[in-house]
Formats: C-alpha cells, structure tokens, sequence
C-alpha cells in the first residue's frame, strides 16, 4: 500500500527540482514587476520563441507572461504558431488568444463586435481580462455595451478576486439582472458553507439568482407580448384589405392569400433583378423597390380579377367565396409552374439583427419592420378613408349602395378601385413576410383562416374592430403557445371566437342600426 | 343584403307524397349493386370484365358520394355552406381506422400488439379511448355517434350564436384547419402525419381479398341507395319544406314562428352522420386515412362535387361526386400537374356559367325543349 505513495511523492519532487532548475536558467524570476514597453516587445517576443521551442514549463511561464504583458498586434504571430504546435500547446495558449481576440473586438467601432466580445471575456476570460475590461469600460458610450463590460467585469470578479470584491460583485450582478450568471450563481449557492464568509456569499447568491429569475419571467412575458404584436400585425396588414372588401362588396376573397403569395414572388423576382443586373452596393435597397412592386403587381391581379370574375358575383358571398377559392387553386399552381416549389428572399443587411429593447429582450429589426409598415398601412387607410374625396364616396357606399348610386357615385368604379387596393395591401403583407420565411405557393394559405377569423371577430368595415381583433388574436395566439402548444392555443382561440359571437353576433364593433338582413 | 341565390335554384324535387323513388332509381341501384360485381366475376380476357381495380375505385367514389350526399342537405337544401364536412368524414374514417389496426394485432412489423406506431412513439399501453374499438359493435356504433355528437356540440354553440351567412363557412373551415393540426399531432395517438393504415383484415376476412372489397363495395352502394333515400325522405317530409324555407329566406322563417337554429341543427347532425358513414366505408377500401384527407383542401372540394352535379338536388350530389373523382382520378394518373389548375377552373366556371350544375343544365334544356314543342304548330302533348 506505501508504494504507490511514495511513487508519487518522488515524482512531486522531481518535478519541484526540475521547476527551480528552469527558473534559474531562464531568468524569468521576477516576471511580476511591470517592466517598461521597450522590454515588453522583447519578452512578449522571447516568449513566442518559448512558446515554439522551450520545454514544458517554460511554455506555461510564457503563456503567463503573454497574458500579462502582451497586447492584440500579437495575434497574427499567435494564430500561425497555433496551427504549428501540438493539442496540449494550443490549449495552452487558447486563454491568451482568447484575451487577445477579444481585446481587439472590444476597439471594433461596431457595437455588436463590442458586445459579443464582452460577453464573451466574461464567460471565458481569466483575471488578466480584468483590467482589459476595466479600461474598455471608462472608454465606453453605448449603453448595452456598458452593460456587457459591467456584467463581464463582475463575472470574472466572482470568479478570481477576494471574498469582499466577491460580495460586492454578487450583488452587482443581481442588480444586472444578468443572464449569464445564473450558472455561476447557481454553482455558488449549491457550494457548502462552512464558514462565516461562504455562508454571506452563499446567501447573496442566492438571493441574486432569485432576483435573475424573477425578471427573467418579466423578460420573457414581454417577449412574448413583443412576439404576438409581430404577428398582430402580419395579420392586420392581411386581414385590412379583406375586411374593406368584405364590408363594401360584400365579398370574401378567398384568393386572397394568393395576392399575398404573389406580393412574396414579385418581391423575389425584384431581388433577383437586383443581384442580376445591379453591383452588391444596390442590393440593399433593393426592398425599396420591391415593395411598390409587390402593391402594384398584386393590385393589378387583383384589378384584373375584379373586372373579369367578382363583378359578376356581387352580393353573393357564399358564391364568391367558391369562385375565388378556384382562382387561388389556379394562382397556386400557376405559381409551382413558373418557381417551383420553395424559394427564399435574402433580407437586406440593414434588417439583419436586433434591437436589444431591456435586459433580456430583444426585438429583431425585421419584426420591427413589419410592424412598422403595419402602422404605415394603417395610417395610410385611415386617411385614404377619411380625408380624401375618394374615401368619402367608399363609406357612402359602404353605408348604403343604392342611395349612393342614386347621389351619382361610380359604385361599380368604386369597387374595382377598391378590390385593387385591397389585393395590394395583401401584396405589401406578402413582401413584408418574405423577411420572417420562405416564399412557396401556398404562403398565403397558412394566413387566410386567421385573417377570416380577425375579420368575423373585428366586424365588416370597421378599421377598429379589425385593428383590435387583429392585436388580440396576434396576442392570444402567443400567450397562449407556450402553455398550450401551438396547436391547442388555435383550438382554444377557435373556442373563445364562436362563444365570443355568441354575445356579439356583428363582432367587435356592429355597425349601428337596425338593419335585419346581415 | 341582395338575394339572388333564389333565382339560381332550379325548380328542384318538389315535394310530392310519393316517398319512394321512381323506377330509375331502382334500375341504377340494381346494376351498381349486382352488375357490376357479376362483370368483376367475369374471366380476365373478357371484353366485359371490370378490373378488381375499376370495382375498388368506383367504392371509393360511391363512399365519396354518401359524403356529398350529406354535404347537400345542409348546402343545397337549407343553403348553410359547411367548408368543415372533411372533419365528420375524418371522424368516421379514423373511428373504423381505429378498429382494424386493433385488428392487425400481432401481425403488424414490429410483431407487437399495439399500432406501429404507437411502438415508434414508444407508447407502452394502449390509450384509454382505443380500447372500446376491440369491439366491432362499437366501432360501428363510434363511425355514426361521434361525428353526429361532435356536430351537434359544434352545431349548438354555431347556430345558438346566430352564425350564419358567410361567418359559418368561416368558422368550419378553421374547424377543419384545427382539426387537421390535432390529427397531425403524435401525442394525439392518433397516427400523426401518417395516419392510419396497413390494415390486414376486417371481421376475419383479409382487405387483400378480391371477395372482401366486392362485398365491401356491394356494401357501400347500398349504403348510399339507403342515404339516398334517407335524404329524400328528410326532404320530402315538413321539416324538408322548412329547411328549404330557411334557405330561401331565414328571417321569414323565423317570423313565422319556426326555430331555424334547431332545423339547421338537425340537418347538420344528420350530415355528419352520413359523412362519417362514408368515412367508414372509405377507409377498408382504400386502405388508409391521413389527416390530409381531412383537412382544409378536401373539405372545399366536397362542395364543388355537389356544385358541379348540381346543389339542391339529391341525384346531383350522386353524379357531382362522381365525376368529379373520377375525372381527378384520370387526371392525376396522366397529367398530375395539371388537376389543381382543373380543379380551380371547376370553382370558376361552375360559379360563373353553370351554377345549377349537371342537373340543373339537364333540367333546363328538357324544359326548353318541351316549350319548342309547345310552339311547333300541329303538335299535341
């Protein structure tokens, strides 16, 4: 039983030896004192030389010295002796090109470069990152990168520094409300304390992680509120064009998911035009042009459908709901013929990303986008409706038909004008769903019961009935995906629409009067 | 709100005393039932002989035609667009589906008692509500109840909210969207994607069996001859009066002191019945049920059989679902890309030129004739 310990104990010796031997010959005794730049380009580079060639302990006193005294300039020299040396070097020397790395990404002017590698040095970075980090932070003006240094700062404090630092830096990471520390948290309060001091830091753990958690669920309630706005306003932007159809002609466009498909494709091929005919530095804009061509495009598919099929068919819903939904079939097909089965619009860079909105929450550019244009859609509604002459006349007709007609209204203009308008607002939905998914012929199929289902909820023609019920189901339908599944949520949506009609037979907001015939 | 569905309507089976139907019906009947069959016995050189094939197709459109049957007494009679029947067939299809995997047993691949799979999801126990369908009593019992008690629960709360007009096409097609996700579902452990399907044999007689799928079609054509009468009586008889009213014009309906709400219920639990009568024949025969043959798509496309063979009449549901399936089937052996495109035009151009469909143009020309006649001099009718 004496033997393997003694075995070890000789070894432990040995390698004890063999540690002061080298220290003698290299010279490196008093590597702690800061010694002056001139010096420092020359160690840093001995160093390098060390790192190719000495031995073993040597290596690891050079890899030291690099992290204490080098800087990121070192980083090509670094890179090309990485792919030299063996697994056990490069791991070695992984914390210094780590620091290094990160160390130039914390001087990049882009913001999200300084983000990640603040992040990044909190989680991987040693205690050399400390006053790295304490220098980008004095330096530093964004907010959210002040957050990443502060919160990578306090992580590698509870790491590496003495137990009061460690208290305070406990705290500090709970008033973050850090995402990153719940780990390191988590491990700290699973420690056991035996001492005063563990038990302070333990319990500040804890009640840190609590703080983290607690906001987290804020955090992430308001991501899903962010998330159903996202899709409110897909399904608004759907659902405006069909309710104004609905409520002035009396017609249900089930082809109109078809204009939105072909406001998708008409944004692809614009892109495609763009990447053809015009130099890389155009493509970003190219979303400018697409989306007047998605409205345009679509408006004249549905122009054309208004003047050869729907006019015919005015006042019978159930019949035009049939006819139009032939013509989707056929726009469908139409569609795989030409493009085939699934495409995809590469979104323009400046899309790309997201707007972080509180600690926690992000809103990506696209989603903020969409909802954007939702807005403009609206306000562009809203005024066509009530401040040109134009609209005047849609909601004389709106209100009563034949005594309009009568007033000498182009009623049958009116509505073509109008079915146009409606198809290339479902246009401009289509272009603008071309940032969150792919583009395939039955793009529009997965939306149109939703839309339907906005546009029975909202009640016929009213813009605020459909905006509301829009926001609503949009909402519900988030809320209640993550208890229910997406699936069960559409049930349980379904449920609470046909009991909802039950009291309010019109929808939301029931055009006023005592018509019987609705 | 213009009406002008009255016009389109074509001066449809009045209502008679007579109950039973004419000799046509009859001699149709007795060829579908019989004929064909004898013709499938016949030896395979025979220029005559019906291909085991043929017969098997023409069951799958005659369980079609039972759906559509359904289908036109809520739409062509009592004028109520229901874009969700999909969802009574499915519930039909998957309550005899149900019961011939139980009656793989341990026959199937994995050599296990339970469905594939529910092996593949590694389902250790049968689920509760897959026990009953041991018995074939009871399955047959599920194929009918379930879609008329499913769609009397719906139909309750839809005609009780005075849903009607267009928002009740609406609300069933989102029924059938839903529906079609809750089948899709694995934890719904009914199948998921795949459905069910890979049945063996029904009641001891193998599906593979040439003797078993002619039984099963002569079964099935006498279950839409008895639809069919079923329907023709219910239209036939005062409530048929009423929900022909309702079509025409609910309000007065309601003012003369009717309940729409409870005739349309009626008349949509009976349909649901029939569609999930048609399910259960449809599945033996083809042999597997997907919730993609439930959902959306398959629901709206029941309505242009009836539309084409002509909405408010009984023998146009027939022909309408027949044809129809038939020309898809033709069309999707030969030129597969170009069904949908048919398909969309069939939407069209019934709408737009022919709204009283095949029976309806039959109609008006017999009637246009007969007034040439009248107009001939010398001619006495």
């Amino acid at each position: 039983m004496i033997q393997p310990f003694a075995h070890t104990t000789f070894l432990r010796l040995a390698v004890l030896f063999w540690c002061l031997f080298s220290l003698q010959a290299t010279g490196w005794a008093q590597v702690s004192t800061p010694p002056s730049t001139s010096t420092d380009r020359i160690g840093t580079q001995e160093a390098l030389t060390t790192l190719a060639e000495g031995t073993w302990t040597e290596k690891t006193r050079a890899a030291t010295y690099l992290l204490q005294h080098g800087d990121p300039s070192l980083l090509p020299q670094l890179d090309a002796l990485r792919s030299t040396v063996n697994r056990r070097v490069r791991k070695l020397i992984k914390p210094v090109i780590t620091l290094f790395r990160n160390q130039a990404g914390l001087a990049s002017p882009d913001t999200e470069t300084r983000r990640a590698a603040a992040r990044d040095l909190g989680i991987r970075g040693t205690r050399e990152a400390l006053p790295v980090l304490r220098n980008a932070l004095s330096n530093e003006r964004d907010h959210w990168v002040r957050y990443d240094l502060e919160e990578a700062i306090n992580l590698l404090t509870v790491e590496y520094a003495g137990p009061q630092d460690r208290l305070a830096a406990i705290q500090k990471l709970g008033d973050l409300r850090s995402d990153a520390a719940l780990p390191v948290l988590q491990e700290l309060a699973d420690q056991p304390a035996s001492t005063m001091e563990q038990h302070t830091l333990r319990n500040a753990a804890i009640e840190a992680g609590r703080r983290i958690q607690k906001w987290q669920e804020i955090a992430s309630g308001i991501e899903i509120l962010l998330q159903g706005l996202s899709l409110s306003s897909i399904l608004l932007l759907m659902s405006l064009g069909l309710a104004i159809v609905f409520g002035l002609m009396g017609v249900i466009n089930m082809a109109h998911g078809e204009m939105m498909m072909i406001g998708a494709y008409a944004t692809y091929v614009v892109q495609e035009i763009f990447q053809a005919y015009f130099g890389p530095s155009f493509f970003d804009y190219y979303f400018f042009f697409a989306l007047p061509c998605a409205f345009v495009v679509a408006g004249l598919v549905g122009w054309i459908l208004e003047g050869t099929l729907i006019r015919f068919l005015y006042g019978r819903p159930l019949e035009t709901l049939l006819a139009t939904w032939g013509v989707g079939l056929v726009l469908i097909q139409v569609a795989r013929l030409i493009f085939g089965d699934l495409t995809a619009v590469q979104a323009p860079s400046w899309l790309k990303g997201s707007a972080q909105v509180m600690v926690g929450v992000q809103l990506p550019y696209n989603r903020l986008f969409i909802i954007l244009l939702a807005l403009f859609c609206l306000a562009g509604i809203y005024a066509l409706l009530f401040r040109t002459g134009i609209g005047l006349r849609i909601r004389a007709v709106l209100q009563n038909r034949d005594m309009s007609a009568c007033l000498g209204i182009p009623t049958r203009k009116l509505d073509a004008y109008t079915f146009a308008f409606g198809s290339g607002l479902a246009g401009l939905a289509g272009s603008a769903l071309t940032l969150v998914g792919n583009v395939d012929p039955e793009l529009g199929r997965n939306y149109i019961v939703d839309s339907f289902m906005v546009v029975v909820t909202g009640g016929v023609g009213k813009l605020a009935g459909t905006t509301t019920a829009a926001l609503g189901i949009g909402t519900l339908n988030k809320v209640l995906e993550p208890s229910f599944g997406a699936v069960y949520g559409k049930v349980t949506i379904l449920i609470l629409i046909i009991l909802f009609l039950r009291y309010r037979p019109s929808g939301l907001y029931a055009p006023k009067g005592r018509r019987l015939d609705s | 709100m213009r009406r002008r569905d009255d016009a389109l309507i074509p001066e449809n089976d009045q209502p008679t005393d007579r109950v039973l139907a004419g000799p046509l019906f009859w001699i149709t009947g007795l060829v579908l039932l019989v004929g064909l069959p004898l013709l499938n016995l016949l030896p395979d050189d025979s220029p005559l002989h019906v291909s085991d094939f043929t017969l098997n197709l023409f069951g799958k459109f005659f369980a079609f035609a039972i759906l559509a049957l359904g289908l036109d007494l809520i739409w062509g009679y009592t004028g109520v667009l229901s874009l969700g029947h999909g969802v009574f067939f499915g519930l039909g299809a998957y309550a005899m589906g149900m019961h011939l995997m139980l009656q793989i047993g341990a026959e199937s691949v994995y050599g296990n008692v339970l469905p594939d799979f529910m092996v593949w999801n590694q389902v250790e126990e049968l689920p509760w509500f897959w026990v009953p369908f041991h018995s074939f009593g009871f399955a047959l019992a599920a194929i009918i109840l379930v879609p008329m008690v499913f769609a009397a629960v719906f139909g309750f709360f839809v005609f009780r909210s005075r849903i009607r007009g267009v928002y009740f096409p609406i609300m069933t097609q989102a029924l059938a969207l839903v529906a079609w996700l809750v089948f899709n579902r694995n934890e719904t452990n009914l199948g998921g994607t795949n459905g069910l399907t890979d049945f063996k044999h029904i009641l001891g007689f193998s599906l593979h069996d040439p003797a078993t799928q002619r039984v099963l079609y002569a079964l099935t054509v006498l279950c839409l001859g008895l639809a069919y009468l079923l329907c023709r009586w219910v239209t036939r008889s005062r409530a048929g009066r009423v929900l022909i009213a309702i079509r025409d014009c609910e309000q007065r309906v309601l003012f003369s002191g009717y309940s729409p709400a409870s005739y349309k219920l009626f008349v949509f639990v009976i349909s649901a019945g029939l569609a999930g009568l048609a399910g259960a024949l449809y599945v033996p025969q083809v042999g597997i049920i997907t919730p993609n043959q439930i959902g959306v798509l398959p629901s709206i496309e029941i309505v242009i059989w009836v539309a084409v063979g002509g909405r408010g009449t009984l023998s146009g549901a027939i022909i309408g679902a027949t044809g129809v399936n038939w020309m898809r089937s033709v069309l999707t052996n030969h030129v597969p890309e170009l069904w949908l495109l048919v398909l969309g035009g069939l939407f069209i151009a019934v709408v737009m030129f022919v709204p009283t469909g095949i029976v309806g143009l039959f109609r008006q020309t017999h009637a246009k004739l007969l007034c040439w006649k009248s107009k001939i001099p010398g001619w006495h009718r």
